[in-house]
């Protein structure tokens, strides 16, 4: 069972990862940077379980607090993302576009 | 005289809390003057629990503190050493200069969000001081965050499309840094159960899912820093931002991922030692060196120059991985604190030339010297103390690299430094040329944006103090070492 969970966990990041790097519309690697987060909590409650007794309080902490950083990073990251649509018009950083001129 | 074990945990306490009620006090709080009296109050008040934690330091050497009473795994356990103290008095001197400085500019930018940029400044602020007295793992992880969370922002308030995707480009890099730390962290849980630094054993970490780890935190790290690879975000980010922000992103943010990555390598990780790998990883930084060093020569705007020295600069950090010996830490460590204050200097220099030339290309700064001599004489002189010329505290920092790496019988990297420090003289005397030239149609000298005496000597006192920290390396030595990983076997310092 555990390799199951561990396995999505890997998956999911492989995904996330890759939407990061191959996309370029900004809400898309957003959503990929918040695949590749959920798939660390998951690891990190798949090594919290116990095979027997209490499970280990520690990496649920370490999700709990995780969670909510992660929430205020995407919040930030989402307002930041309509104010740049709103002043560039466009959906995506160009790298010639706004280059070192 | 109390317990130096207590003192220090008042004294870590402090440096934490008072920046965040502040920020609080700040942002409640109207009134742009309150702010700005509030701010000096905090940066002077702040230097007493440094003092008073260096002399604890002194008497103790390394000391911990939990808080609560409550120790590791559950409790957040408080650590200083050596470098963590001058971190910490780097950040202090620098943030009181920013102040300073922010509140003479802000008298002049009635439209800035003064109390907004303020907030942000002293939660920056407070997660540096808690990243560099954090000591374990996954309490480095949310400092490292709220640093984050508070230096993207900042990019933000020079208005403009182009400042948002500087912004968009340095979030995505920040958050990519972020979840690839965090794996590691939950990696080493997992093959350990420990998370402070501490008790990590090397002997615990040794294994794949260690090295793996170790890995994916050095990516993670090494995009938060910057560092020569991933270093894409920074020179548009720091190019970008209002310049005493981008004085804070250069000096102290950076450095913060650069801070990490040498607490791991050179802790819990310092039985990782191959050979190859570790002088792969220096090679990265001397490349990092050489591409940015290559590139602030090529920039056409002064805030470029600046920043993309900023990537060369970050290199030297990596030099200490291969080296590991007493001296090179000092070294590390001197051009930390040399860097900080002389490239403040120089943003905050480069802030006025733009008020007053009206733009940082340089081109248009011919002419410059009859009315900025001010500003040009802080970006000289912090340009001298960043290319190492003797007597400057950057001489100092790159002299013990080099003595430490002919100690390793490294000779290389002794090459390398200097070729980054004429390199940096390079980049720094091209700026000076382009300031000294006659103007080829007479300029008038532009008034509307006026700068305040306070904005010409705070950065002229930071370079300043980079050069005079040329004169302190055998009395700041010695406080460079305590807690070191590395016995003493007797180096030049």
């Amino acid at each position: 069972m555990n390799l199951v969970y561990a396995l999505t966990a890997g998956l999911l990041f492989a995904i996330g990862l890759y939407g990061l790097l191959a996309r370029s519309e900004l809400i898309h690697r957003l959503l990929a940077a918040n695949v590749m987060s959920s798939a660390v909590f998951l690891y990190l409650i798949l090594i919290a379980t116990a095979p027997a007794g209490d499970p280990d309080p520690v990496p649920q902490a370490m999700v709990l607090t995780g969670i909510v950083i992660a929430v205020s990073l995407t919040a930030f990251a989402l307002a930041l993302l309509r104010y740049f649509q709103a002043l560039n018009a466009r959906r995506a950083l160009e790298d010639e576009a706004d280059g070192d001129d | 005289m109390t317990e130096p074990a207590v003192l220090f945990a008042w004294c870590a306490t402090l440096l934490i809390f008072v920046p965040l009620l502040a920020a609080l006090a700040v942002y409640l709080v109207p009134g742009r003057r309150f702010g700005g009296a509030l701010c000096l109050l905090v940066a002077l008040g702040l230097f007493v629990p440094l003092v008073l934690a260096s002399h604890a330091l002194a008497d103790a050497g390394a000391l911990h503190f939990a808080f609560g009473g409550h120790t590791a795994p559950l409790g957040i356990e408080l650590f200083a050493d050596g470098l963590a103290l001058a971190m910490l008095w780097l950040t202090n001197v620098l943030l009181l200069a920013v102040h300073c400085y922010t509140n003479s500019w802000l008298r002049q930018a009635p439209a800035f969000r003064a109390t907004e940029f303020r907030a942000l400044v002293l939660l920056l602020w407070s997660g540096l001081n808690g990243l560099f007295l954090s000591a374990d793992l996954f309490n480095l992880y949310v400092m490292l965050e709220i640093v984050t969370l508070t230096a993207v922002p900042l990019v933000v308030f020079s208005r403009g499309p182009v400042a948002l995707a500087a912004a968009m480009r340095y979030l995505l890099f920040a958050l990519a840094g972020s979840i690839f730390y965090l794996l590691g962290v939950a990696l080493i849980y997992a093959e350990t159960g420990l998370l402070a630094l501490r008790t990590l054993s090397p002997e615990a970490l040794m294994g794949p899912a260690a090295v793996t780890a170790l890995a994916v935190m050095t990516a993670g790290l090494a995009m938060k820093a910057a560092l020569f690879p991933v270093h894409a975000w920074l020179p548009k980010a720091h190019a970008v931002a209002p310049s005493p922000a981008s004085a804070l992103l250069s000096a102290l943010v950076a450095k913060a991922g650069a801070y990490l990555l040498v607490r791991l390598w050179l802790g819990p990780f310092a039985t990782i030692d191959s050979a190859i790998l570790l002088q792969g990883l220096a090679a990265v930084g001397v490349a990092g060196i050489l591409y940015g060093s290559l590139q602030a020569l090529r920039q056409s705007r002064l805030k470029g120059v600046v920043a993309y020295s900023t990537v060369a600069q970050l290199g030297y950090f990596l030099l200490l991985l291969p080296l590991a010996s007493l001296v090179a830490w000092q070294g590390v460590i001197y051009h930390a604190l040399t860097h900080g204050l002389a490239k403040t200097a120089m943003f905050l220099a480069a802030g006025n030339l733009i008020r007053q030339a009206g733009s940082d290309q340089l081109d248009r700064l011919a002419g410059a010297d009859r009315f900025l001599g001010g500003s040009l004489m802080a970006i000289a002189l912090a340009g001298v103390s960043l290319a190492g010329l003797p007597p400057t505290g950057g001489f100092i920092g790159k002299w013990w690299l080099v003595a430490a790496s002919l100690e390793a019988g490294q000779w290389w990297w002794a090459l390398s430094i200097g070729a980054g420090g004429l390199l940096a003289a390079g980049y720094v005397f091209r700026v000076l040329r382009h300031a000294m030239q006659e103007p080829s149609e007479p300029t008038p000298v532009p008034d509307h944006e006026r700068v305040t005496p306070t904005m010409i000597w705070v950065p002229v006192a930071l370079a300043l103090a980079s050069i005079g920290l040329g004169f302190t390396g055998d009395l700041l030595a010695p406080w460079l070492a305590i807690g070191a990983p590395f016995a003493d076997t007797g180096g030049t310092p």
